[in-house]
């Protein structure tokens, strides 16, 4: 009721003032975003005291390995291609409000038939051309793979969060199967799919081992994030995830929109395995299952589903996984820390906007 | 219930309600109410849907807090902090919806929220209960399971649970409204037979004849407002026809210096031009939560304003969305300028000039954690010139953003702001404009100045009455017959999903469209 009485300025001094009011929301959202994590590293660092491991040891490990040492920046910046493809197809489906926790079963789908078609496609055409293939039916088979969740959601209102997670059992099953049954290499005994020879694979960047996949992955979130917030197609998914009666009222198809989103982000998850094999591991080992798609997912809330914040979280992740692990073979922790770590951040997260809210509420009171 | 003596209670209030308001974003659900509560009296709360009934039951039950006004415990003001407070002051609430766990049996129903360090004490409960129920005169299965019952015998147990926790005040929230004919019955006696024994009643209804039959004093709600209360002496001065039509007279009658009455302007329709929309034998199936529409038809001319009147929930919000094409329809045709848009989408509809305003405004009308400015264009993502190629040209959405802010008076802080934030009638003044915007033919306004101030019903009026002026046609859904009868020239009757009489708006007009509201013929 108040705002009845506020003066309708003209559109010019609103700009202006607008402008102040964003530069404050920027430093207050900076602060609500690191003050939490230093906050997650001193509870994180308690624990690691009362399992008797120093934490500046700890932490001293994770950057140095992580981020120091060149040969481990090399690694972190390597291991972020796969990781940002995931975060890109997660911020199309979280801001369309579909909670597509599927990625690693499309994830692994996308790397195995890249897996498969690569080493066969790169004989009979030129290298670019295979990869470009290899790259393509990878998309393909994860949006295929999509389609159930996607169909169930858009026409029998069908949980998408249960069907994707039953989806993604079936699909590293699958890819299992795939690898021992079909795609497997007869030249070796370990079950695995054929090596893609490495000079076949994506060029590294320079004279360094950092794949040109991270460039592939860079382009990928940051199209997704200006198109999620430039375009009229962005609009409509953000409209459909904000207030979905709002989106039939608008006129939206939204059926069509869930199947497109889950489409895309099936399609990027695809894409992760895709790059990862042709960038990095050359083959699939019966087995493998990383489980990136699920350490991204809290990357991606804590970007708040912003393309650009996602980057630097995704960098973080990065780091605190190639350096967790040396530091947790160094210092006898379990490998999974790392997750500990990354889900404290995110609860102390959560806490921090409650009482935020809270206080702001308050004030406003 | 021996907590109390009927000599001391008598005429003393239990709960009394002081100036009580209570405002959501966008609409002010209690205006300043002022309610006493007696024992030994049912008092029937009586209103439409969305009168207030239900935040009114919230704040007694301790489900929310008013923002004005104060709660009157015993005579002490007593602010009810949560339903735990709510039963310990002796206030208990039957809900609209069964509250009982059906996989327990009733016993185990009643057991429910003692104290969890203690064993249930069963025999206690058996003994209490069949020293209520002998009282009563109603018998208690205690160990058939509650999946098991009738509504009518579920209801009964609820009251039993609210009798077991001693309370004085026993609130039936639309307590009627799934109960068979016979069930009603049986309530309305045990209400009475509760009231003797000196407990006080607040029953919840919209239907007068319950009001009429069961209360002692009815106080009417409308729109958020309490308008009128007929005390016990004068109910029992009246017979039970006369109670009902001075409840429909204060319901939906003039009320003295109205503020809002405003002498209709004589428009000219011309009687001979071909309607722009034309509605024949639309049917909707029923749903669940929904009543469906049968044989729906009328038309509407240029510059015509149609209304639709009716109780609330008898179909109104069908009908809208079936004509803006959000609702399926099974038959029926619907013409807009002549041609055939029943199959078309809302989109394709809304292009055609079809514009439907609707009254669930943060609900689906807005994105509320959108800006004013996108929520302008929401019906037109992706048209130019606002999108070129699908990419957003934020210079010309906030240029014409900023004009339609001046346009149509929208107080906003910034283009920016939330749509959310806004104030209920600022936030209609963005629908208004994003829906009356060029190319509207046909506009289907629903509850347009419902939840709205004073100020912002005046001017959202005058809206409307410009729309039809400049020679589009309206259909205006609304439960407030002076809206109708102040705009309208013809006034349309729903109930059940039926048109059951359109109404020329002339001087008895009034007493025509208020006999077919409730069911008689005009």
């Amino acid at each position: 009721m108040s705002i009845d009485t506020a003066p309708t300025v003209s559109a010019t001094a609103l700009d202006a003032t607008s402008g102040a009011a964003t530069r404050r929301d920027i430093l207050h959202r900076l602060l609500m975003t690191l003050g939490p994590i230093l906050a997650a590293l001193v509870i994180a660092g308690c624990i690691l005291l009362a399992v008797g491991v120093d934490p500046l040891a700890y932490y001293g490990y994770v950057l140095e390995k992580g981020l120091f040492s060149p040969l481990g920046i090399q690694q972190t910046l390597t291991r972020m291609a796969p990781l940002l493809f995931l975060a890109a197809g997660l911020i199309v489906a979280f801001r369309a409000g579909m909670w597509n926790l599927g990625g690693d079963g499309q994830f692994l789908l996308g790397a195995v038939t890249a897996a498969a078609s690569a080493p066969v496609l790169v004989q009979i055409m030129p290298a670019w051309l295979a990869l470009f293939c290899s790259f393509l039916i990878a998309m393909v088979v994860a949006m295929t793979w999509s389609l159930v969740p996607a169909l169930l959601r858009a026409y029998q209102g069908v949980n998408e969060i249960i069907t994707t997670l039953m989806m993604t059992f079936l699909g590293t099953s699958l890819a299992n199967v795939l690898v021992k049954l079909v795609f497997r290499d007869p030249g070796t005994t370990v079950p695995q799919t054929r090596t893609l020879p490495v000079e076949d694979r994506l060029p590294r960047l320079f004279e360094t081992t950092i794949t040109s996949g991270l460039l592939l992955g860079l382009a990928a979130i940051i199209i997704v994030h200006l198109v999620m917030t430039r375009t009229a197609f962005g609009l409509k998914l953000r409209i459909v995830g904000a207030n979905p009666r709002a989106a039939v009222h608008s006129g939206l198809g939204v059926p069509g929109l869930t199947i497109a989103v889950f489409a895309i982000s099936a399609g990027l998850a695809g894409l992760a395995g895709a790059v990862d094999i042709i960038g990095v591991q050359g083959n699939v080992r019966a087995d493998w299952n990383p489980a990136y798609g699920l350490a991204v997912i809290p990357a991606v809330f804590l970007a708040r589903m912003n393309g650009f914040a996602a980057i630097g979280f995704v960098f973080l992740l990065s780091v605190l996984s190639i350096g967790g692990e040396s530091a947790a073979r160094r210092l006898g922790v379990p490998n999974h820390f790392t997750l500990v770590l990354v889900s404290i951040v995110l609860i102390v997260l959560a806490l921090a906007e409650y009482v935020d809210h809270r206080y702001s509420q308050s004030r406003k009171a | 219930m021996s907590s109390f003596s009927s000599s001391s209670a008598a005429g003393r209030d239990i709960v009394a309600l002081e100036g009580v308001t209570k405002r959501f974003p966008g609409i002010v659900a209690n205006d300043s109410i002022d309610l006493a509560i007696r024992p030994g009296e049912v008092h029937v709360l009586l209103g439409e849907n969305g009168a207030g009934k239900s935040t009114l039951i919230g704040m007694l039950s301790g489900l929310q807090q008013p923002d004005e006004g104060r709660i009157v415990v015993d005579g002490k003001p007593t602010p009810i902090t949560s339903p735990r407070h709510a039963l310990a002051l002796g206030i208990g609430t039957v809900f609209q919806h069964m509250m009982l766990v059906p996989t327990l049996t009733v016993a185990e129903n009643l057991l429910l929220g003692g104290p969890w360090w203690q064993r249930p004490r069963t025999e206690e409960l058996a003994a209490r209960v069949a020293e209520i129920t002998s009282t009563l005169g109603i018998t208690i299965k205690l160990h058939a399971k509650v999946s098991e019952l009738s509504l009518g015998e579920q209801q009964q147990v609820e009251i039993l649970r609210a009798m077991v926790r001693n309370s004085r005040l026993l609130i039936l929230d639309e307590s009627t409204s799934m109960l068979t004919p016979k069930g009603i019955d049986e309530l309305g006696a045990l209400m009475r037979r509760l009231v003797e024994q000196g407990l006080a009643i607040v029953f919840i209804t919209h239907k007068l004849k319950e009001a009429a039959a069961f209360g002692d004093r009815i106080s009417v709600l409308k729109l958020g407002r309490k308008v009128g209360e007929i005390p016990p002496e004068r109910f029992r001065a009246l017979g039970e026809q006369e109670i009902i039509s001075e409840i429909v007279e204060l319901m939906f009658g003039q009320q003295k210096d109205d503020p809002e009455a405003v002498e209709r302007p004589v428009r000219t329709v011309h009687a001979e031009a071909a309607p722009l929309l034309r509605v024949a034998d639309l049917a909707v199936a029923p749903t669940d939560n929904a009543p469906g529409l049968s044989s729906i038809s009328f038309d509407i001319r240029p510059g015509e304003i149609l209304g639709i009147a009716g109780i609330d929930g008898n179909g109104q919000k069908q009908l809208a969305e079936a004509l803006a094409g959000q609702r399926a329809t099974t038959s029926g045709s619907v013409r807009l300028d002549g041609a055939a848009i029943e199959t078309l989408s809302v989109g394709e509809r809304r292009q055609r000039g079809l514009r439907y305003l609707t009254d669930d405004r943060l609900g689906e009308g807005t994105v509320g954690t959108f800006p004013v400015s996108i929520n302008f264009f929401l019906k037109q993502v992706g048209a130019a010139p606002f999108w070129r190629n699908g990419v957003e040209q934020r210079a010309e959405i906030d240029k014409r953003s900023a004009q339609l802010v001046r346009e149509y008076d929208v107080r906003t802080p910034s283009l920016k702001t939330p749509v959310a934030r806004l104030s209920g009638g600022n936030i209609q003044k963005v629908l208004l404009a994003r829906e009356l915007a060029e190319g509207a033919k046909v506009v289907i306004f629903n509850k347009p100045t419902y939840g709205l101030d004073l100020a912002n019903t005046l001017a959202s009026r005058q809206r409307i009455r410009d729309t039809a002026a400049r020679g589009l046609a309206v259909l205006l859904i609304s439960t407030d017959l002076e809206e109708l009868l102040s705009m309208c020239d013809r006034i349309a009757v729903i109930a059940n999903g039926a048109l059951v009489g359109i109404v020329d708006n002339a001087d008895d007009a009034r007493t025509k469209v208020g006999r077919l509201m409730i069911g008689l013929a005009a």
